[in-house]
C-alpha cells in the first residue's frame, strides 16, 4: 500500500518536468518533510483576465508526527492551503507557481487515478461538519467498511473487526452498538468521531483538518480536540489543523502558521506565537480574542484585509498596522528567521511587543441590576414546541412531554446586560423569540417594568411595545433581505414606527449609519456588496433605528471573525453607554458573554441553573454545569488543558422530574437529584445557584481550573 | 466617539429597473440557448404583429383549381384542401394563439403567484386545505377539465382567456408557495414580523422580491404550455373557429392529406414548434441568468 511504482516512475521520468520539486535546494529539513509545499502561489483569473493570487509564495513543511496549525481570518487562504497539500484546488483556482509534495508524490503532477490512491488513504481530510457528510441511510459500520475496502489492504473478512477497533480508537462508547447505528442516532460530536474514524481507516500518514470543531458545543469541541491530540501522539500521524480559533490550535498543535491575505506572516512554535508573537497581525489577532479571565472588552483590529490582488507593493498588513513605517509601504518584507526561532514577515518584529495589547481597550459599561425599576420581567415562562395530536386536540389536553423551556424567571434592570449562556438546544434562542413575541409561552408572562402588561404575541402587541423590543440575529446574511439596499433596510423601522419619509428619512438613516461607524455612502449598497462585519452593523443599526428599550442579541458575533467580533462588541458597548439600552445577550461563547454582560444566566435544557453577577458566576462556587462549561473553554494559552468534567453525550428531552442536569452531573449526590427539583440558593450579592449541594460544598469541591478572577 | 467613515471608493449602486432588464437580456443573449430562443421568440412576435401587411393573399379566398397544389413561385408553401394559400395562413395562424396566451399568462402567474406566496407565509389550516384542492385539481387530466368548461360556456377569446388563466395559475400556486416557503424561514422575514409589519408589507417587501425570479421563469414555461394547450383545443375544434387561420386548426385540417400534400401540415407544425422551442430555450436562459435553477456561483 505504501509504494506506487508507476507514480514514482512517472514523476521521475517525465521529460521537461521542471517543477519546484526538482529544483529545490537539498536541505535536510525539507527532505525529511512529509508534506512539503514550496513557493506555492495559487490564484484565479479576474474578469479582466489578470491572475489574482489567493496564496502567495507559501513555504510549508510538515514532518511525520508533527501537528501544525494554520490560522487566519476568513479569506486568508488557510483552507485553500490545506486542500492544496492534497493536490486539490477549488473551482476556478490555478497553480501560478511552486508545488506541493506529499511523501514522494508531486501532488499537482499526479493523474486523477493516482491522486485517488493517495487521497483518502495516505492523506485524509476531515472537513467542517464532516459528521453531516455521513450517508443518512447507511449504518455506521457499513460506511466504515466501504472506507476500508477502498483504502486498506485487509481481507474483507477482517473488516468488521477493524471497524470496531477504529470506533474504539476514536473513543466512542460501545463500538459494537455504534457499528449498527444510523448517523441520525448519534450526536454531532459522535458523528464527528465517526468521520475521524473513517479518515483513519487508511492508516494515513497525514490528516488535514479543516475547522473540525467549528459549530460544535464547547464541551464537545474540547473532547474532540483531546481525541485528536491523543491520536497525534499515539499514531504519529502528521496533522495540519486549519482554524480561526487560536484556542483550539493552542490545544492541538506544536507549531502555528499565521496566514494573512494569502501570505505566511508568522511561523513559530505554538508557545512562542501565543506568548510573544513577533508580527503585529498575530498580536492584534490575539488581542481581539475575548478571554474568560478578563472582564475587559477585547481590542478590535481596525480595517479589513486587502482583496486578492489588492495588496500594494509593500506589506499587505500595512494599512492596519500600528507600527507601520515608510519602508513598510514601499517594499514587501521578506520572511526572516528571528533569534527566537519564529519566522516573521515584518521589518520590525521586535517592536511588536510595544503594541499595547490590553489596558487601552475600554471596560464594558457596568450597570447594577438592583438600581431602579426593571426594563423587562420574564415571569416564570414555559415554552413548548409540542403540538397536541388529534385525540389530545379533541379532548382538549396538553401533550404530556416536558416543556422545551420551563420556569424561566428573570428580572432585567434598565440598562443592564444579561448574558444567557448554554449549549445548543438549551433554549436560549427560544426564549428570545418568546420575548420578541414570535412564540407564545404556554405559561407565564413577559412584561415591561412596573407591571406594564404586554400581549404575548406580535399580532396583538401595540406598535409601541413592538418598537421597544428589537432583535439582532446571528447571521446577517440571513437577517438582511438580499434584495434590499441599506436605505430600504433602514427605512423599514423608520417608516413603520415614526412615519418618516423624504429628506427626514434620509438624514436619520445617514445618522444611524454613522452611529454604527459606517457612512452615508453605504445607503445604496446591497448586502452582497458588504463584508460580514459591515452587514452585522447594518443589522444593529436597523434594530437601533426603532430607538428600543431592549435589544435582544442572538449569537450576534458567532458568524464573524474574531477581529470583527471585537469591533461589534465594542459597538454594542458604545450604544449601551450612549443610549442606556438593555441587552439580552445570548451566546454559547462564555468569554464573549463575560466581556459584555453585567449579569449571566446559565441555561441547561431550557431550565436556569445559575443566575448572578458576571464576576460571581465565573468564579467559585458554581453550579456543576457551569463548571463543566467553564472547564471546557479553550483559551489561547499554551499548556492550559481544558478540564473535562462530563461526557458530551446527547440528551434528547429534559427529564420529567428532578434536576435537569442529573444525567451528566459530575457531582451528582444521589436519588434526590433524580426526584426533586433542586432549590435556589441565593447569596447576598444576588448570585443564585440551583443545586442540592450547599454553596459551601460546591466551592470546596470546585475544580482548580474554574476560579478565574 | 470617533467616527470612522470609509472613503467612497468604488461603491456599486443598485441599478434602475430598465438597466437591470437590459443587463438581464444581455446576459441571456450571451448564452447559446438564450440567443437562439430570443431570436425565435422575437421573430414570431414581429411576424404576428406585422403579418396583416406582409401576406400576399387573402386568408379565406377559396380556389377550386388550386386544391392541395404543391409549393411554387406564386404559392411558396403550396395550398390547402380548399385552395387557400398556406404561406398566408401560416403567417397569420399564430396571431390569435399568441394574443390569447400573452394576455392569459401574466394573469395566471399573478393570481397563482400571489396566492402561493400568501399560503407559503401563513401556512396552517388554510394552506393545507387549498393545497389539497390544488392536488386534486392537478390529478385530473387537463384536457378533460378544459373541455368541460368550454362545453359549458362556449368558445371564443372571452372564454378562453379566463379559462387558460385560471387553469394555468393553479400549478403556479405550487411553485410560488415552495419558493416563498424557503424565504419565510429566513431571519429577515422573522425580523419583519417581530417589528410588527402586516402580511401585505411582508409579502410585497420581503417575499415578492425574492420569489420574483422563480415566478418569471415559471411564467415563461407556462406561456409555452399554454400555447400548446390553445393549439390543441383548436386542433380538436374548440379553439379558433374556421375559416380563421390558426396553426392547430390548420394541422387538424391537413392531417388527412399529410401523405399526399405534406406542405399543408408541415409549415404550421414548424411554425408552432419553433415558437415553443424558442420559448423553452428563452426560459432556460432566463433561469440560468437569474440563477433560479442552480446554486449561484460563489464569488471568490
Amino acid at each position: 500500500m505504501n509504494d506506487f511504482p508507476s507514480t514514482t516512475l512517472r514523476t521521475g521520468a517525465t521529460p521537461g518536468h521542471s517543477s519546484a520539486a526538482e529544483s529545490r535546494p537539498a536541505s535536510s529539513a525539507r527532505d525529511s518533510a512529509l508534506i512539503d509545499i514550496h513557493d506555492l502561489t495559487i490564484g484565479f483569473a479576474s474578469r479582466a483576465g489578470t491572475m489574482l493570487p489567493v496564496l502567495r509564495n507559501i513555504d510549508l513543511q510538515v514532518r511525520r508526527g508533527e501537528s501544525v496549525g494554520l490560522v487566519g481570518e476568513s479569506g486568508s487562504g488557510k483552507s485553500t492551503l490545506a486542500l492544496a497539500a492534497m493536490g486539490y484546488l477549488k473551482g476556478g483556482l490555478k497553480v501560478m507557481g511552486g508545488g506541493a509534495r506529499f511523501a514522494e508524490h508531486a501532488m499537482f503532477d499526479l493523474s486523477r487515478p493516482q491522486l485517488e490512491r493517495v487521497r483518502g488513504g495516505k492523506i485524509a481530510l476531515i472537513p467542517q461538519n464532516s459528521g453531516q457528510s455521513l450517508t443518512p441511510t447507511l449504518r455506521i459500520g457499513t460506511q466504515l467498511r466501504e472506507a476500508l475496502a477502498l483504502h486498506s489492504n485487509l481481507p474483507p473478512a477482517a473488516h468488521p473487526q477493524r471497524v470496531i477497533e477504529l470506533l474504539a480508537q476514536v473513543r466512542l462508547p460501545e463500538p459494537a452498538t455504534i457499528f449498527a447505528r444510523y448517523p441520525h442516532e448519534l450526536s454531532g460530536g459522535q458523528q464527528q468521531r465517526v468521520a475521524i474514524a473513517m479518515a483513519l481507516a487508511g492508516e494515513p500518514d497525514a490528516l488535514l483538518l479543516d475547522e473540525p470543531t467549528t459549530g460544535l458545543d464547547v464541551t464537545t469541541q474540547a473532547h474532540i480536540l483531546e481525541l485528536l491530540r491523543e491520536l497525534n501522539r499515539e499514531t504519529g500521524t502528521a496533522m495540519v489543523y486549519v482554524s480561526h480559533d487560536l484556542g483550539a490550535i493552542a490545544r492541538v498543535c506544536d507549531r502555528v502558521v499565521v496566514l494573512y491575505a494569502g501570505e505566511v506572516v508568522l511561523q513559530g512554535s505554538t508557545r512562542q506565537v501565543l506568548l510573544a508573537p513577533m508580527h503585529p497581525y498575530a498580536k492584534g489577532l490575539l488581542a481581539s480574542i475575548p478571554k474568560l479571565s478578563d472582564a475587559q472588552l477585547p481590542v478590535a483590529l481596525a480595517g479589513r484585509p486587502p482583496a486578492p490582488g489588492g495588496a500594494g507593493s509593500g506589506c499587505s498588513f500595512v494599512d492596519r498596522c500600528a507600527i507601520a513605517q515608510d519602508k513598510c509601504r514601499s517594499a514587501r518584507p521578506p520572511l526572516a528567521t528571528l533569534a527566537s526561532g519564529e519566522v516573521s514577515r515584518c521589518y520590525f518584529p521586535e517592536q511588536t511587543a510595544q503594541i499595547a495589547s490590553r489596558g487601552a481597550n475600554p471596560v464594558a459599561v457596568r450597570v447594577s441590576a438592583d438600581a431602579g425599576p426593571p426594563a423587562l420581567v420574564l415571569d416564570d415562562i414555559c415554552i413548548s414546541y409540542a403540538r397536541p395530536g388529534l385525540i389530545d386536540q379533541l379532548l382538549g389536553r396538553r401533550p404530556n412531554v416536558p416543556n422545551t423551556v420551563d420556569g424561566v424567571a428573570l428580572r432585567i434592570g434598565k440598562g443592564e446586560t444579561i448574558g444567557l449562556v448554554g449549549e445548543s438546544g438549551s433554549g436560549k434562542s427560544t426564549i428570545l423569540k418568546a420575548v420578541a413575541g414570535l412564540l407564545a409561552p404556554v405559561r407565564g408572562a413577559i412584561e415591561f417594568g412596573q407591571d406594564e402588561a404586554m400581549a404575548q404575541d406580535v399580532d396583538h402587541r401595540t406598535p409601541d411595545h413592538l418598537r421597544r423590543i428589537q432583535l439582532v440575529f446571528q447571521n446577517p446574511d440571513d437577517s438582511l433581505n438580499p434584495r434590499h439596499t441599506v436605505a430600504d433596510i433602514l427605512a423599514q423601522p423608520l417608516q413603520l414606527y415614526f412615519g418618516l419619509k423624504g429628506e427626514e428619512l434620509h438624514q436619520r438613516s445617514v445618522a444611524l449609519l454613522e452611529r454604527v461607524r459606517l457612512g452615508g455612502h453605504y445607503m445604496d449598497r446591497l448586502p452582497s456588496q458588504m463584508s460580514g462585519g459591515e452587514k452585522q452593523r447594518i443589522a444593529i443599526a436597523r434594530a437601533f433605528a426603532a430607538e428600543p428599550d431592549v435589544v435582544l442579541c442572538d449569537e450576534v458575533t458567532s458568524a464573524l471573525d474574531v477581529s470583527v467580533q471585537a469591533a461589534v462588541l465594542e459597538l454594542l458597548n458604545d450604544l449601551k453607554r450612549d443610549k442606556g439600552t438593555t441587552y439580552l445577550f445570548v451566546s454559547h461563547d462564555l468569554a464573549v458573554v463575560r466581556a459584555l454582560s453585567d449579569r449571566v444566566a446559565v441555561l441547561y435544557q431550557g431550565r436556569l441553573c445559575e443566575v448572578g453577577p458576571a464576576a460571581d458566576v465565573y468564579a467559585s462556587p458554581s453550579h456543576p454545569y457551569t463548571e463543566v462549561l467553564l472547564g471546557a473553554v479553550l483559551e489561547p494559552v499554551p499548556d492550559k488543558a481544558p478540564v473535562l468534567l462530563a461526557d458530551d453525550v446527547v440528551e434528547l428531552a429534559p427529564p420529567a422530574k428532578g434536576c435537569p442536569f442529573q444525567r451528566r452531573c459530575p457531582k451528582k449526590v444521589g436519588d434526590i437529584c433524580d426526584t426533586q427539583m433542586p432549590p435556589w440558593q441565593t447569596s447576598e450579592g444576588g448570585h443564585a445557584i440551583r443545586c442540592h449541594i450547599p454553596r459551601g460544598d460546591l466551592a470546596a469541591t470546585a475544580s482548580t481550573h474554574v476560579g478565574v478572577k | 466617539m470617533t467616527t470612522t467613515i470609509l472613503t467612497p471608493a468604488t461603491v456599486a449602486t443598485k441599478p434602475g429597473a430598465l438597466q437591470r432588464l437590459a443587463q438581464l437580456l444581455r446576459d441571456m443573449a450571451s448564452r447559446p440557448s438564450g440567443a437562439v430562443g430570443l431570436f425565435l421568440v422575437l421573430l414570431h412576435l414581429l411576424v404576428a404583429i406585422l403579418s396583416p401587411w406582409l401576406v400576399p393573399y387573402d386568408y379565406k379566398t377559396i380556389s377550386a383549381t388550386l386544391i392541395l397544389a404543391p409549393p411554387d413561385a406564386l404559392h411558396w408553401f403550396g395550398t390547402d384542401q380548399l385552395g387557400r394559400d398556406v404561406f398566408t395562413r401560416t403567417l397569420l395562424g399564430g396571431r390569435e394563439a399568441i394574443l390569447v396566451t400573452l394576455v392569459a399568462t401574466p394573469i395566471a402567474v399573478t393570481w397563482g403567484g400571489l396566492l402561493g406566496i400568501y399560503l407559503g407565509l401563513v401556512g396552517g389550516r388554510i394552506d393545507n386545505v387549498v393545497m389539497r384542492i390544488v392536488d386534486a385539481f392537478l390529478a385530473l387530466p387537463w384536457i378533460l377539465k378544459m373541455l368541460l368548461l368550454i362545453v359549458t360556456f362556449g368558445t371564443g377569446i372571452e372564454v378562453l382567456i379566463p379559462t387558460l388563466a385560471t387553469f394555468y395559475g393553479i400549478p403556479v400556486i405550487r411553485i410560488a408557495r415552495a419558493a416563498a416557503h424557503n424565504v419565510v424561514a429566513r431571519d429577515f422575514v422573522l425580523a419583519s414580523r417581530a417589528r410588527g409589519h402586516g402580511k401585505f408589507t411582508i409579502i410585497s417587501r420581503e417575499l415578492l422580491p425574492n420569489v420574483l425570479d422563480a415566478l418569471m421563469v415559471e411564467g415563461a414555461m407556462r406561456w409555452s404550455w399554454m400555447l400548446l394547450a390553445f393549439s390543441s383545443l383548436s386542433f380538436l375544434g374548440f379553439g379558433v373557429a374556421p375559416p380563421n387561420p390558426d396553426w392547430g386548426l390548420m394541422i387538424a385540417d391537413a392531417r388527412t392529406f399529410l401523405a399526399i400534400a405534406p406542405w399543408a401540415g408541415l409549415y404550421p407544425i414548424v411554425a408552432l414548434s419553433s415558437l415553443i422551442i424558442g420559448i423553452n430555450l428563452t426560459a432556460d436562459a432566463l433561469a440560468k441568468a437569474l440563477g433560479v435553477d442552480r446554486a449561484q456561483k460563489a464569488p471568490i
